[in-house]
C-alpha cells in the first residue's frame, strides 16, 4: 500500500466550525490518520468546496478521501466521487446534532469528533478505490417463462422498451387461464358490467412482434450463469433443445386452480352441477351469451348460488390459509352472466367477508343493483335433493341455519402458485433425514401444500433448482418492501406465482417485473449491484490460501450467489451478489472481502478509536448499525436533536449479517465497555433487506456469549437489537440504556 | 322436510324483496345494503330494537316477511337521521323504516299496542281532518291515550304548563271548539283520497 494517498476534507458549515476545533481535527487527520493533507472549507458541499476536492482528484493528489462533514445519507449528489474511495465522516448528525451545545459538553463532543476522524482515516486506508468489473457483460435479451396474461404483458412491455424477448410456454397455446374466461372483471368506467378479456388482442400483439420469439410446448430444462449472462436450455416437448443467453429472467408461471375435489362437503365431483369458477366460465362460453344450462340435464339454470372462500381462508387441513384476492369480484361478475341474460334468475353470493379490491366496489354495487343477493353466511354442505341441489348454510347476520335449493352451485376456490420445487422443504427433509428422525417427516407432511414438485427454472445453483418461497409457496422476497425481488438476482417473479392477484393487478405487476428485469440487466452490464445497494461496483472476493472450504458462505448467502468450484472452493458469481456481506460475516477465517468493505475497513475503525485510560472514567460503546434502517433512524434522531451518550461510536454496516464476530471480540479485547448491534426485524415478518442478515447476526451473537464468559466479562456488555427505520425515539434510548448498563457493571477491565 | 322448512325454502327466494321494492317507500334501496352494521351501531335507540336496521335488511332479502312486517322495530325510529348520515352506501334508512311501518299498517298487520303507532294514527287523523293540526285536541288526546284515569292524572300534572302557555299566548283554548283548519281543506282531502287509492291498488297485488 505504498501509493495510498489520503486527502481529508473538513467542513466548517452547518455549525461544525463553531462547535468543533476543526484545526485540531485536521492535525489528527494528518498526524494520526496519515492523510497527505487536511483541508478545511467553510461549506464543503458548495460548488467551491466540491471543485476543490475534484481538482485534487483530477490532479492525482489523492485516491482516497475522507469527507468530515455530514452523514453518508446527506448531500449524496454533491459528494458523488466515483473514482476514488470515499469515507464519510459523520460529524454533523453523528456528533454536533446529538450532543448538547454547552460549554461543559464541549470536551466530550470534540473527543467524539476526533475519534470519528481517526476512524474514517483508518477505514479509507483499508479501502481499495473502485475499478470497473471486467466480468460484466451486456445482454439485452429477456427471458419470460410462462405465456399467461402476466408473461404476455411482461414480454410486450420489455419489447416495447426495445429489449428482445424470448417467451417459453409449457402448453400449446398462449393466453393461460385468462384465455378460458368468457368475460373479465371490468377495467373501464363505470365498472358495472363484465367486459371482453382482451387476451386475443394481447396474444396477437405478441405473435406479430418481431422482437418476441415464442417457444410453445417447451420448458426450461437448465438455467445457469448470472444476471447479464444467463445460459438457458429450452427444451421442446418433442425433444429438441435450444440454448440461449439472456440478461435477465421474468418468471410468470402463474397458478393452478385449487383442486375442488378436496372439498367433498360441497359435493364437487358428486354432482356435475357443482362447479368451480373456471367450470362456470366454460358453461358461460358454451352458452355464448344465451341462457346458461346446468351440466346434469341441460336444463336452463333458474337459481345459482356462489360459495365464496371455498377451501381457502381456512385453517382446516388441506385448505388454503390465504385469500386469493380475485374470487369475490369474479363471483360478482359471474352472477352478472345470469342476471344480464335473465333478471329473474335467483343469484345468491354466500360470503363471510366480501373483498372487492381495485374498482370492485363499483362492480359490487352494480351487482346489487342488478338484483344479485348477497348473504353473509358460511356454507356447510351441498347435497343433491329438492329440484337440484340443497345448500345448508349458517346465516351470520340472522344467526340461523338455513337450507336453500339451487340448480347450480359455484365454488370460489383459490389459487395455488406454480412455484416448482420447494427448495427449503427439501433442505429441511434432508436435515431431518440426516438426524434419522421420523418426526421431521411427519411435520413436513402436515403442512405440505398441494404443490407440484416439478422444477420450473432448473437452476444450476448450489442452493437448489428453483426460487425460494416466501409464504404459502409464493415466490417473493417481501410483498410490501421489495416486491418482485426474489432471492435470486436477475430473476423476477410476476403474477399469481408471486402473490394471489386478479388480471388487472397481474397486468400492472408484469409491467413492473419487465422494468425490473431491464434494470437488472443494465446494472449487470455496468458491473453494478441490483437492489438494494443499487449501483455498488464492489463485489466479494476471497483469499484462496486461507479458505478452509467450510462452505458456510455458500450455505448462508441469502441470494444463492455463491457456488462451489471443482476444488470445492467458493465461487462468487458477482453479478448475482447483492453486496450484503453476509458471507463476510459468516467466514470463520475471515478471507472474504469487498474492495470498499472488509473485515479491516471496520476492524481498523474499531481499533482507531482513542481508548481513554480507566482512571479517566470515559467508557466507550461500539454501535454497529445497519445502514438501511438503524443508521438512518439515528440520523433522523439527530435531525430532531434527540441526543445520546457521547461515549458511543457508531459504525454503519451493510447488514447485520455482515458483522463478523471478530469485530465484537476485538472490540471487547480492545477495551470497549459495551457493544451494540442494531439490525432490522427478523423472523417471519422480517424487514431485513437481505432477508436473513439480522437473523443470522442474532444467532451468531448468541455464540459470542461463550467468548464473554472466557474473557470473564458480563453478558450485558453485548446487546443485539431489532431497530426499525421509524424507531427515531427508541434507537437513541437504547444507546442511553447501554451507557447506564456500563455505569452499573463498571468499566471494562481490558483497558490499557 | 318439515312444513316450516318448506316455507323457509320458498321464502328465501327474492319475492319479499320484490314486494318491498314495489310497495315500500324507498324500498328499491334495500338490495344495496352491504351489511356493514353502521346504521345499527349509530342508532341512539339501537339496543331497544327487536331487529336493528341491518338485520331488517337481511331479513327482507331472506324473505322473512311476517317477522319484518309484524315487528315493532321500525316503529322505534325517532327520525334522528344518524343512520342516513353515516350509511356508506347512502341508503335512506330512516325513510325505509317509516315506509316499512306504513306498509305494515296498510296491510293491517302492524303491532296494535305499539305506542308510536297509536300516536302516529292520532296525529294523522287530527291532521288529515282539516289540513292543520289541532294542537289542544292532539295534546290532550295524548294524555288520554292509555285510559281516562291516567289521562286525568296527566292533565292535572300538566295544568301549570298549560296556564303558563295561556298567559304567554302560546295556547288558544277556544281551538277545542273552533278549529279553523286550512283554506284548501277540500283539496287536501281529494289529494289524500287519490293517494290512498293508488296505494291500495298496489297493495292489492300482494294481498294482506
Amino acid at each position: 500500500m505504498a501509493d495510498v494517498k489520503i486527502g481529508a476534507y473538513i467542513c466548517k458549515g452547518c455549525g461544525l466550525g463553531e462547535r468543533l476545533d476543526t484545526q485540531a481535527l485536521a492535525t489528527i487527520a494528518t498526524r494520526e490518520g496519515k492523510a497527505a493533507f487536511a483541508k478545511e472549507h467553510d461549506v464543503l458541499c458548495s460548488q467551491s468546496g466540491v471543485d476543490m476536492i475534484r481538482k485534487d482528484i483530477d490532479a492525482g493528489e489523492v485516491d482516497r478521501i475522507v469527507l468530515a462533514a455530514c452523514s453518508r445519507r446527506a448531500k449524496t449528489d454533491a459528494f458523488g466521487f466515483d473514482t476514488v474511495a470515499v469515507s464519510r465522516c459523520n460529524l454533523r448528525e453523528g456528533v454536533i446534532w446529538t450532543q448538547p451545545d454547552t460549554e461543559e459538553a464541549r470536551e466530550l463532543t470534540q473527543e467524539m469528533a476526533e475519534d470519528y476522524v481517526r476512524m474514517s482515516c483508518a477505514e479509507v486506508k483499508q479501502m481499495i478505490p473502485p475499478h470497473p468489473n471486467e466480468l460484466a457483460e451486456r445482454n439485452r435479451h429477456v427471458l419470460v417463462v410462462g405465456g399467461g396474461i402476466s408473461g404476455l404483458t411482461a414480454a410486450v412491455e420489455a419489447s416495447r422498451a426495445g429489449y428482445p424477448v424470448t417467451l417459453v410456454e409449457k402448453s400449446g397455446a398462449l393466453g393461460g387461464w385468462a384465455a378460458q374466461l368468457w368475460r373479465r372483471v371490468p377495467t373501464r368506467a363505470p365498472y358495472a358490467d363484465p367486459q371482453d378479456t382482451g387476451v386475443a388482442e394481447l396474444v396477437a400483439e405478441v405473435e406479430a412482434d418481431p422482437g418476441i420469439t415464442v417457444y410453445l410446448n417447451s420448458t426450461v430444462t437448465r438455467t445457469s450463469g448470472a444476471p447479464g449472462r444467463f445460459a438457458v436450455d429450452i427444451t421442446a416437448e418433442s425433444g429438441g433443445t435450444a440454448t440461449e443467453n439472456f440478461g435477465a429472467i421474468v418468471q410468470a408461471t402463474g397458478f393452478t386452480p385449487y383442486d375442488a375435489n378436496r372439498l367433498p362437503e360441497f359435493g364437487f365431483g358428486k354432482s356435475p352441477d357443482v362447479v368451480d369458477q373456471l367450470g362456470l366460465e366454460a358453461l358461460a362460453r358454451a352458452a355464448d351469451g344465451g341462457a346458461i344450462k346446468r351440466p346434469s340435464d341441460g336444463k336452463e339454470v333458474r337459481s345459482v348460488l356462489f360459495i365464496q372462500c371455498a377451501g381457502q381462508r381456512s385453517t382446516a387441513k388441506g385448505h388454503l390459509p390465504y385469500c386469493s384476492g380475485h374470487c369475490c369480484n369474479t363471483s360478482i361478475k359471474q352472477a352478472m352472466y345470469f342476471k344480464d341474460s335473465n333478471p329473474d334468475i335467483d343469484t345468491t353470493v354466500l360470503y363471510t367477508d366480501l373483498r372487492t379490491p381495485g374498482k370492485g366496489e363499483d362492480l359490487y354495487r352494480s351487482g346489487q343493483r342488478k338484483g344479485v343477493i348477497f348473504t353473509k353466511g358460511v356454507a356447510q354442505e351441498v347435497k343433491p335433493g329438492g329440484r337440484g341441489l340443497q345448500v345448508r348454510f349458517k346465516d351470520l347476520i340472522l344467526d340461523q341455519e338455513v337450507e336453500v335449493d339451487a340448480d347450480l352451485v359455484v365454488l370460489a376456490t383459490g389459487m395455488v402458485p406454480n412455484s416448482g420445487v420447494d427448495i427449503e422443504a427439501a433442505l429441511k427433509k434432508e436435515a431431518a433425514g440426516a438426524e434419522g428422525g421420523a418426526d421431521g417427516e411427519a411435520a413436513a407432511d402436515a403442512d405440505a401444500a398441494p404443490v407440484q414438485e416439478v422444477s420450473i427454472l432448473n437452476l444450476d445453483y448450489r442452493q437448489g433448482p428453483d426460487l425460494p418461497k416466501l409464504m404459502h409457496g409464493f415466490q417473493d422476497s417481501h410483498f410490501i418492501c421489495f416486491p418482485y425481488e426474489t432471492r435470486r438476482t436477475g430473476i423476477y417473479t410476476t403474477g399469481p406465482v408471486r402473490r394471489p392477484m386478479d388480471i388487472a393487478q397481474a397486468l400492472e405487476d408484469a409491467t413492473g417485473a419487465a422494468l425490473k428485469a431491464i434494470q437488472a440487466l443494465e446494472n449487470a452490464a455496468l458491473g453494478r449491484a441490483a437492489h438494494p445497494r443499487s449501483g455498488d461496483l464492489s463485489y466479494p472476493s476471497f483469499h484462496r490460501d486461507g479458505c478452509t472450504q467450510c462452505k458456510r458462505c455458500t450455505v448462508e448467502c441469502p441470494f444463492g450467489a455463491i457456488d462451489e468450484d471443482e476444488q470445492r472452493y467458493p465461487m462468487f458469481n458477482e453479478a448475482r451478489c447483492r453486496r450484503c456481506g453476509t458471507c463476510m460475516g459468516a467466514c470463520p477465517v475471515r478471507v472474504i472481502y469487498f474492495d470498499n468493505y472488509s473485515i479491516d475497513t471496520v476492524g481498523q475503525q474499531i481499533k482507531a478509536v482513542d481508548m481513554p485510560e480507566e482512571s479517566q472514567e470515559k467508557p466507550r460503546i461500539l454501535v454497529l448499525a445497519c445502514e438501511n434502517d438503524a443508521y438512518p433512524a439515528l440520523d433522523m434522531a439527530a435531525m430532531n436533536r434527540i441526543g445520546y451518550s457521547a461515549y458511543a461510536r457508531v459504525i454503519p454496516v451493510r447488514c447485520l449479517g455482515s458483522v463478523n464476530s471478530i469485530w465484537v471480540t476485538d472490540a471487547l479485547n480492545g477495551g470497549y465497555d459495551g457493544v451494540m448491534l442494531m439490525g432490522c426485524q427478523k423472523g417471519d415478518n422480517y424487514q431485513c433487506h437481505f432477508v436473513k442478515g439480522s437473523e443470522l447476526a442474532h444467532y451468531r451473537m448468541s455464540k459470542v456469549y461463550d467468548t464473554l464468559e472466557q474473557l470473564q466479562l458480563e453478558k450485558d456488555r453485548v446487546e443485539t437489537h431489532e431497530v426499525a427505520i421509524t424507531d427515531i425515539q427508541r434507537a437513541p434510548q437504547l444507546i442511553e440504556a447501554m451507557a447506564e448498563t456500563v455505569k452499573r457493571v463498571g468499566l471494562s477491565p481490558f483497558k490499557f | 322436510m318439515s312444513d316450516l322448512n318448506t316455507a323457509m325454502v320458498e321464502k328465501y327466494r327474492n319475492s319479499f324483496l320484490k314486494e318491498v321494492e314495489a310497495n315500500v317507500e324507498e324500498g328499491e334501496w334495500v338490495k344495496m345494503c352491504m351489511q356493514c352494521g353502521v346504521c345499527s351501531g349509530s342508532c341512539p335507540l339501537g339496543p331497544y330494537w327487536e331487529h336493528p336496521p341491518q338485520e331488517i335488511f337481511m331479513m327482507i332479502r331472506a324473505g322473512e316477511r311476517d317477522e319484518v312486517l309484524k315487528s315493532t322495530s321500525m316503529w322505534m325510529c325517532t327520525s334522528c337521521y344518524n343512520c342516513i348520515v353515516r350509511c356508506p352506501r347512502e341508503l335512506p334508512i330512516t325513510h325505509i323504516m317509516h315506509g316499512l311501518a306504513h306498509y305494515a299498517e296498510r296491510l293491517g298487520i302492524a303491532p296494535r299496542q305499539n305506542p308510536t303507532r297509536k300516536f302516529a294514527l292520532m296525529f294523522w287523523d287530527n291532521l288529515s281532518k282539516t289540513g292543520r293540526v289541532n294542537e289542544p285536541v292532539l295534546g290532550v288526546g295524548l294524555y288520554f291515550m292509555n285510559g281516562i284515569k291516567e289521562g286525568i292524572r296527566t292533565a292535572l300534572r300538566m295544568a301549570p304548563v298549560g296556564l303558563g302557555m295561556l298567559r304567554t299566548k302560546r295556547f288558544n283554548p277556544f281551538a277545542f271548539l273552533f278549529h279553523r283548519g286550512c283554506k284548501g281543506k277540500k283539496d287536501i282531502h281529494k289529494i289524500i283520497r287519490k293517494a290512498r287509492e293508488l296505494e291500495l291498488a298496489k297493495a292489492a297485488k300482494f294481498g294482506g
